[in-house]
């Protein structure tokens, strides 16, 4: 610990820019001197969210009668019911789930999943460990894709401009719609879909197309890979697929892409990065630059991170292709970083792969093709397929020639199958006024959103999880999407509909997918093909074939135009979590934190604290956003390590009919998104409205310097001194407590966790949600330092608040085994199990306090209101069965999925034999997409998790307070680029 | 006895020169006759002052405030506070300790003085006890008003259960039920016990019916007989024998509910006799605040003489030096220890978001009670009161500073956030205050706020020795 | 000393009238003891409801649907429990028999019974019959059938001699401490695996060796920690 005289207090409100890095400040506005943040947003608290003061009222009641209860010491039981199946199907064994392999289509990309089911309730997804795009693992929007399915405020029923109506009756109205277009080969049917690449579904709309030719098909995704699309074109002068096999990659250069956390291969990426990174006893390691545009959790991670202009990362695209190529860059605007970089890329051709992101330019995407090419990564770490769509397409065109069409009046018919272009079409096409000039409008998905209230018809669309599919992961590994659950309301496929057209009524969606595939694999035996691709959960050696697409003469590109120097650039993101806003209504996405802010409820205005500065705006003011006519309001997060002269938007919020969690939850960038400006535009204006608008973030940036939670060093200084951590360390002898030991002669469960493999991508606090029955609070509560994810990833900055490097740190409870928490409990609610663990019993809390008082760790959470919701009968079908429901006023945490833990004893007690290493998996150990986080138990030295703590990087968090948790960290690693090693923390 | 040898007695108390430059503990001229009359006089002949009746309808309404947020945190939880994680207590606490410490004062007078044979606590004693009732009662209120799960916090306490699950012996909170209850059942009987022949009195002098049997039923009977006095005696002194030690005991196990834990801020053994100087200095500042206009009101400038302002304050500048003390030794331990927490708390502490509380507290607990050096500020009852005021609050911000500023920036910067109280709480807080005051003016008003016997006892023939400078 | 005891009667109260009768002395005696035993009954009361069958509904035979007797089934006929409880051995929860289950029997047997009209009912419409639950406990206790039946803890320990109940009651009072009197102690409780659906099984005299000899072969452990039961 450092000495008095060495000792800088925590300058927590004195400004201190030049010395700032010597310190550890707070937040943001108290290292600018300004006042705390945290503390402005109070009236949360004596004013719960009023949408739920009818549920708050009930809840009270409810605790009322607990209160009763508890005073009289009752005990008696309401008489309950058991109610037996009348005909048990097989395998269904009460009290012990089932798993399912199915898939989960995101923006019609597949992850393979494993589902599990209670007596038929879908409670938790799991990855698929076969399946190419999850290996076990699962990404948020998985782990958080059953709350879409018991989400409350889903449609319910078909309805005709709001009233209800039958299946029957819309088929009625369909075909009576389409007697004259019918007549006419279908001129006048429109069929709007996102992009497809369920091969059965695009049969179904192919035939549509073949049985009425002059029918059209547009597609449109807001946050689509349209730029790899013309990208590719550009380069290869056609579409093709491009996935990366990052496992054999040493060098990886991120040109604006946040690979490790967003799109739909982002699972199985950061799985190939992380095993690359840990090689060889973690002395081999590969390399990861980020050029980025935003401070995303990629560049975070990068071993060197250039923060630049959107219009940038295209220049320096041009000078690095222009380096690998052997022409000299110097002098040139990224000079010594091309070079570097090139160099880099050029020893280690073959093994490199330089990743354009999804919303780049499509000559950064050319460029990209070109470099890697040139750097001979094609074939090795970078793949090409034939594309994944079934119709690859300019979608953006395609919308522009619907909305042309639907102005000429040329549309009678009009079929929307998902998607809400209504919200996020962009903004000049103005859909919204001109979807209502068709005869016949008919939107099919999950929520009545802003499409729906444009068309005529709506219909409740199936959940995956409802009713059959098929689609395609990042390589073309075809899934067959098998539903777990009856359809919890009337909704209805897109297959089901399609097909009605072609021959009423048309067939269920399973009779569609299974007669596809009948017709693609006959010979074979089918129905063994079929239940092993069923139980597999996708179709062995389905992926695309490898093709190498020549590349056209390279055409060098033009530099970007130059923005006029005072003028803003702007750029749009898909967020992280809630994507494009389809999963706006998704309570549990909503309130996760976002992966470097974390920030719930809310989309920021993101901009440099340089920038902030110069154009004298403060955190969390509300400012209006102006391009052209069109302007949107919304709230400033002043974001360390975000370029300057640019501000970054994420899409997706701001819905106006997504249900209660979504609408008015942030602003909607789209109202400011043009055709032209689909990413990123530079006539932006930025406008002080006087206002200032709360953000919900859980906790602060905070900085670290000299004694601080996390441990890293250099690739080069561990070669050096393996033993660099324990000497930083300091941990008091065992016997240094005045309580009695404990022997764990049995079990002794721990965990580990690398922080070199840690992303923050926060797919291990969703799983943790979903598998521990965690409430929601909202927004005010979370304002108010109520939040109650048992899993925290807490984020560090190091360095300049310029281009700072980041530190991820996943916070479980630490199981300590001299536990501060469990003495000062006056009723035994936390106590010391026999293996080790702090188990916290809730049904005997009182709720004082005390032990998230005196956890050092501050793990712990508690209800302070009664957040759980125990009347909406949904949200109840999810709930895990294995884990209590807590109610209000009792204290709750990690408690390393006990549940699963008791499960697994119980198993191998029956069968007289020990818990095997793995055969129990937290929930975030599970979801992990890295394998950061090992579990196992600690007095069995074969096991993965006792090997890792006997590694030397191994340390425990404030180990000085002799709490000795069971929760270890192995410190981070870096493999930072020696030529670049001094400027990695400045602007290039 | 013939009441011819009372008259001369009293003649020859009068003739008695007035001895030493000491202020009497009671002004000259005294007779049982008028001390008797004058106390039991506000209860059975005299009308309530106007003041008694302000104090009397704030604390009506405060109270009744109280029971609507009682009944409100019962009713939604006590999210309802402005805690949070990390700060998990917050005001509850604050006011829990705040008003035990006012407590203090009551044992120390009717025991600690007691067995110190101090003859000037006579004139005081009394309501200095009733003070410390109403103020434990306040204080006990709040540990369960702050439970998330108020209704069962009985589980507190070890009883036969079908559970076989006993509280946890090593939390300081379940020592704390044992130290209040005690304190609370401990100082009731002394307060009872004091009041029996007095209540007898009462009950001869009243001429109401009604008020002969109220107070005839709670004197149970006394008839001062020598053996009712014999027993009286021993009872007084082995009770005050027995709560003498609670005086050290009470505050220093509250206080274990900080030092027990590893916060920074909290973890320190200097806490109990700091608690506890801290809560005979808050406790003797509430009696002066209660004194002060009672004694303006109700005229009792000659049973509460110079001599008692002056003593009291005395005590208040005393134990206020040994909280001054520990206010320098806390930076000089956290230094010393060498441990970057411990510092960076004393440095958070003084310059952190709540650096107003903390120096707040210097200003009210060390700088203005500097001024009782000087004797005007220690005898002239409007300045007195008024630096007493000051110190009830700094005591009541100390408790705050104390709670709030360890926990709410501790180890891990991630968990950091500030607390800010909330409407509830403060509710909560003025609520107890009216409580309080209620309470007080009910006792005022129904029981003899002075001990009439005691009192008498300081005249001059009414012991052998003759004279009453103790 | 006279002096003393003189001086502190008030002069003015030595002749004063009666204000109480000579019974008000007893009657405050009485009252002070009598408040004393009132405080120690009440508890004392408090103490017996919550451990009486009202409050635990020990020996209280429940309603149902279908007046389903075990003493029949089981210690008439001496069906099997794992026959209709199918997945006692290998679940935490036993499970209830499927009506197909009972149809297996009556279909042939009793199947015209007015009695049974309810299972009849349920296998034609295929809606279950909703059997009142006998062993409820509450929601935060978690308990597995299959590692007890597993590990030689007999039916009989919990559910009594149910081949002697026409309607099942609970027969025992699932309080915490019967919980945890057993899992203190399980060699005092634990049997052959041979005789764990044994409903006459008698513990032998000695069962303190046979314990302890099980409990090493079985492997049982006793365990109290607070997540053996509570998630």
């Amino acid at each position: 610990m450092s000495a008095p005289a060495n000792f800088v207090p925590v300058s927590a409100l004195r400004p201190a820019p030049e010395a700032a890095d010597r310190r550890y400040w707070r937040t943001l506005e108290e290292y600018e001197g300004r006042a705390p943040g945290g503390d402005e947003p109070r009236q949360a608290i004596d004013e719960p969210p009023p949408s739920e003061e009818s549920r708050r009222k009930f809840l009270s009641l409810m605790a009322a009668s607990f209160g009763l209860s508890g005073l009289t010491g009752c005990t008696r039981q309401p008489t309950e019911f058991i109610v037996p199946y009348v005909d048990p199907p097989e395998q269904v064994i009460p009290g012990r789930p089932q798993f399912f392999a199915t898939a989960i289509p995101l923006n019609g990309l597949a992850q393979g999943v494993l589902v599990e089911s209670h007596l038929g309730r879908p409670t938790k997804v799991e990855g698929n460990p076969d399946h190419p795009a999850s290996l076990g693992a699962t990404d948020v929007t998985s782990q958080a894709s059953l709350m879409d399915l018991y989400d409350p405020d889903r449609a319910r029923e078909i309805t005709l401009h709001g009233d209800p109506r039958s299946w029957e009756a819309f088929l009625r109205a369909l075909l009576v719609a389409l007697e004259p277009v019918r007549a006419r080969k279908g001129e006048g049917l429109r069929i709007l879909t996102e992009t497809v690449t369920s091969p059965s579904l695009g049969d179904r709309i192919q035939a549509v197309l073949a049985a009425l030719p002059s029918a059209r098909w547009h597609q449109w995704g807001p946050a689509g890979c349209h730029s790899a699309r013309s990208g590719s074109v550009l380069a290869f002068g056609r579409p093709v697929n491009t996935y990366y096999r990052l496992d054999n990659a040493d060098v990886i250069v991120a040109l604006d892409s946040d690979f490790l956390c967003c799109g739909p291969a982002s699972t199985r990426y950061a799985r190939d990065y992380s095993t690359r990174r840990r090689r060889g006893g973690r002395v081999d390691m590969n390399r990861l630059y980020a050029i980025e545009s935003a401070m995303t959790a990629t560049g975070g991670k990068a071993d060197h991170r250039l923060p630049v202009r959107y219009a940038e990362v295209e220049t320096f695209a041009v000078e690095l292709a222009q380096a690998v190529a052997g022409q000299s860059v110097a002098g040139s605007h990224f000079g010594q970083w091309t070079s570097a970089v090139a160099r880099d890329l050029l020893a280690h051709s073959g093994s490199c792969a330089v990743i354009p992101g999804e919303h780049q330019s499509p000559a950064v995407h050319a460029l990209a093709h070109q470099i890697n090419a040139a750097l001979g990564a094609v074939g090795q770490t970078v793949v090409y397929t034939e594309p994944l769509e079934v119709r690859a397409e300019d979608q953006m065109a395609s919308l522009t020639d619907l909305v042309r069409d639907l102005d000429a009046g040329t549309v009678e018919v009009l079929l929307i199958l998902g998607g809400n272009p209504v919200y996020n079409a962009p903004a000049d096409l103005d859909f919204a006024h001109k979807l209502p000039r068709t005869a016949f409008s008919a939107h099919v998905a999950l929520h009545a959103d802003e499409t729906s209230a444009q068309c005529q018809w709506h219909l409740p669309e199936s959940h995956f999880l409802e009713d059959w599919g098929d689609a395609r992961a990042f390589d073309g590994t075809v899934s067959i999407i098998q539903p777990l659950i009856l359809p919890l309301y009337e909704s209805h496929s897109y297959l089901r509909i399609l097909d009605a057209i072609l021959t009423l009524p048309g067939r269920s969606a399973y009779e569609i997918v299974r007669e596809y595939w009948t017709k693609q694999k006959h010979g074979a035996d089918f129905e063994t093909w079929w239940r092993k691709s069923l139980h597999d959960g996708f179709m062995e050696a389905s992926a695309l074939a490898d093709i190498r697409p020549a590349l056209k003469a390279a055409n060098a590109p033009s530099l970007p135009p130059p923005s006029s120097p005072g003028a803003l650039e702007v750029v749009f993101r898909p967020d992280p979590y809630i994507f494009d806003g389809r999963f706006a209504n998704n309570i549990w996405l909503e309130e996760l934190p976002r992966p470097m802010t974390k920030l719930t409820w809310d989309n920021a205005v993101m901009i440099s604290p340089a920038t902030a500065k110069r154009l004298g705006i403060e955190a969390q003011e509300l400012v209006e956003l102006r391009r052209g006519g069109r302007s949107v309001r919304g709230s400033t997060w002043i974001q360390p390590g975000h370029p300057d002269g640019s501000i970054t938007v994420h899409l997706g919020f701001g819905r106006t009919r997504s249900g209660r969690a979504g609408n008015g939850a942030g602003f909607s960038a789209y109202l400011i998104r043009t055709v032209d400006a689909l990413w990123s535009a530079y006539d932006l204006e930025i406008h002080k409205t006087g206002d200032s608008y709360p953000l919900a973030s859980t906790q602060m940036q905070q900085w670290v310097e000299g004694h601080h939670p996390i441990i890293s060093g250099n690739l080069d200084e561990y070669r050096a001194n393996p033993n660099f951590v324990k000497e930083s360390q300091e941990t008091p002898p065992r016997e240094l407590t005045i309580y009695p030991h404990w022997d764990y002669s049995g079990y002794a469960w721990g965990m580990s966790i690398d922080l070199t493999a840690c992303v923050n991508c926060g797919a291990c606090v969703a799983a943790c949600q979903a598998e521990n029955n965690i409430a929601v609070v909202g927004k005010e509560q979370i304002l108010a330092r109520r939040g109650m994810h048992w899993l925290r990833i807490d984020t560090y900055y190091q360095g300049g608040d310029v281009n700072p490097s980041a530190y991820y740190q996943p916070v479980p409870c630490m199981q300590c085994e001299n536990a501060p928490c469990e003495y000062v409990c006056p009723v035994h609610a936390t106590a010391h199990s026999a293996d080790g663990l702090n188990d916290m019993t809730y049904n005997r809390c009182v709720g004082t306090r005390y032990c998230s008082n005196n956890c050092p760790y501050k793990v712990r959470r508690f209800n302070f209101f009664l957040f759980q919701d125990w009347v909406t009968d949904t949200l109840k079908l999810q709930r895990n069965p294995d884990v209590s429901v807590r109610s209000r006023g009792v204290m709750e945490k990690c408690t390393y999925c006990v549940q699963r833990i008791r499960e697994a004893e119980i198993h191998a007690r029956v069968d007289d034999r020990f818990v095997r290493d793995g055969e129990i998996q937290t929930a975030c150990m599970q979801a992990c997409p890295t394998q950061a986080i090992v579990f196992g138990d600690i007095n069995n030295l074969s096991n993965r998790v006792a090997q890792l703590k006997s590694e030397k990087l191994n340390y425990a968090l404030l180990a000085e307070l002799n709490t000795r948790p069971r929760t270890t960290y192995l410190a981070e690693l870096r493999n930072p680029n020696p030529e670049l090693g001094e400027v990695s923390h400045a602007r290039g | 006895m013939p009441a011819g040898n009372v008259q001369e007695l009293q003649s020859r108390s009068q003739r008695r020169p007035d001895p030493g430059s000491v202020p009497a503990v009671i002004a000259p001229g005294q007779t049982f006759t008028s001390i008797t009359d004058q106390i039991s006089g506000f209860i059975l002949t005299r009308k309530s002052p106007l003041l008694w009746w302000a104090a009397f309808a704030f604390g009506i309404i405060l109270s009744i405030n109280l029971l609507t947020i009682v009944t409100l945190i019962f009713y939604r939880g006590v999210g309802l506070y402005g805690i949070q994680i990390p700060v998990g207590w917050g005001f509850a606490i604050t006011n829990f300790v705040w008003w035990i410490g006012i407590g203090h004062a009551g044992t120390l007078i009717s025991a600690f003085l007691l067995l110190m044979n101090q003859g000037w606590r006579n004139s005081i004693n009394r309501f200095a006890e009733a003070m410390t009732i109403f103020a434990v009662m306040c204080a006990g209120m709040f540990p369960i008003m702050h439970l998330g799960r108020p209704w069962i916090f009985y589980w507190l306490i070890p009883y036969p259960n079908t559970m076989t699950v006993q509280p946890q012996f090593r939390s300081p909170l379940v020592w704390d039920i044992f130290a209040v209850s005690t304190y609370f059942t401990l100082s009731l009987l002394f307060w009872y016990l004091g009041m029996i022949p007095d209540l007898a009195t009462l009950r001869d002098k009243a001429k109401s019916r009604a008020a002969q049997r109220f107070y005839g039923i709670a004197c149970w009977g006394w008839r001062g007989a020598s053996l009712h006095w014999r027993l009286h005696e021993t009872a007084s002194l082995l009770l005050a024998g027995l709560a003498t030690p609670l005086v050290l005991s009470v505050h220093t196990v509250v206080s274990f509910d900080f030092t027990i834990s590893i916060l920074p801020g909290w973890h320190s053994t200097i806490f109990p006799p700091y608690f506890v100087a801290g809560a005979i200095f808050s406790g003797f500042a509430m009696v002066l605040v209660l004194a002060i206009p009672i004694r303006a009101v109700y005229g009792l400038g000659n049973l509460l003489t110079e001599r008692h302002l002056n003593n009291c304050a005395k005590l208040m500048l005393a134990t206020g030096l040994i909280v001054a003390y520990t206010y320098v030794i806390e930076p000089f331990t956290s230094w010393y220890s060498g441990d970057s927490f411990e510092m960076f708390m004393v440095h958070n502490r003084a310059t952190g978001p709540y650096a107003w509380a903390f120096w707040g507290v210097i200003a009210c607990n060390v700088a203005i009670p500097q001024l009782l050096w000087w004797r005007s500020f220690r005898i002239r009852p409007k300045r007195l009161f008024f630096i007493s005021a000051v110190i009830l609050y700094g005591m009541w911000l100390e408790r705050y500073m104390i709670i709030v500023t360890a926990l709410h920036r501790d180890f891990l910067p991630s968990s950091w956030a500030n607390f800010v109280a909330t409407v509830t709480d403060n509710a909560l807080l003025y609520g107890s205050i009216g409580f309080f005051v209620l309470m007080f003016a009910l006792f005022v008003r129904l029981l003899p706020m002075i001990s009439m016997y005691e009192v008498r006892e300081l005249l001059p023939f009414s012991s052998p020795a003759g004279g009453s400078e103790k | 000393m006279v002096i003393c005891s003189l001086v502190r009667i008030d002069p003015r109260v030595v002749q004063m009238a009666q204000i109480f009768s000579g019974a008000a002395n007893t009657i405050a005696r009485f009252t002070l003891w009598g408040f004393a035993a009132a405080v120690g009954l009440a508890m004392w009361a408090g103490a017996m409801i919550v451990r009486s069958p009202y409050e635990t509904r020990q020996e209280e035979p429940r309603e149902q649907p279908v007046p389903f007797s075990h003493e029949h089934h089981v210690g008439g006929l001496g069906i099997d429990c794992r026959y209709c409880h199918t997945t006692v051995e290998t679940s935490s929860f036993a499970n209830l028999p499927a009506t197909k289950i009972c149809m297996n029997c009556h279909s042939q047997m009793w199947a015209a019974s007015p009695a049974l009209e309810p299972v009849r009912e349920s296998y034609r419409t295929g809606r279950s019959i909703a059997w009142t639950r006998v062993y409820d406990l509450p929601d935060f206790v978690y308990f597995n059938h299959s590692v007890h039946v597993n590990k030689g803890i007999g039916c009989s320990e919990c559910h009594g001699r149910v081949d002697k109940m026409p309607l099942t009651w609970q027969a025992v009072s699932l309080e915490m401490q019967w919980c945890l009197d057993c899992h203190r102690h399980p060699e005092e409780r634990v049997r052959p695996q041979s005789e764990v659906f044994n409903m006459a099984y008698v513990h032998p005299r000695n069962q303190a060796a046979l314990g302890r000899r099980l409990v090493h072969e079985y492997g049982i452990q006793s365990l109290t920690s607070c997540s053996n039961c509570h998630r």
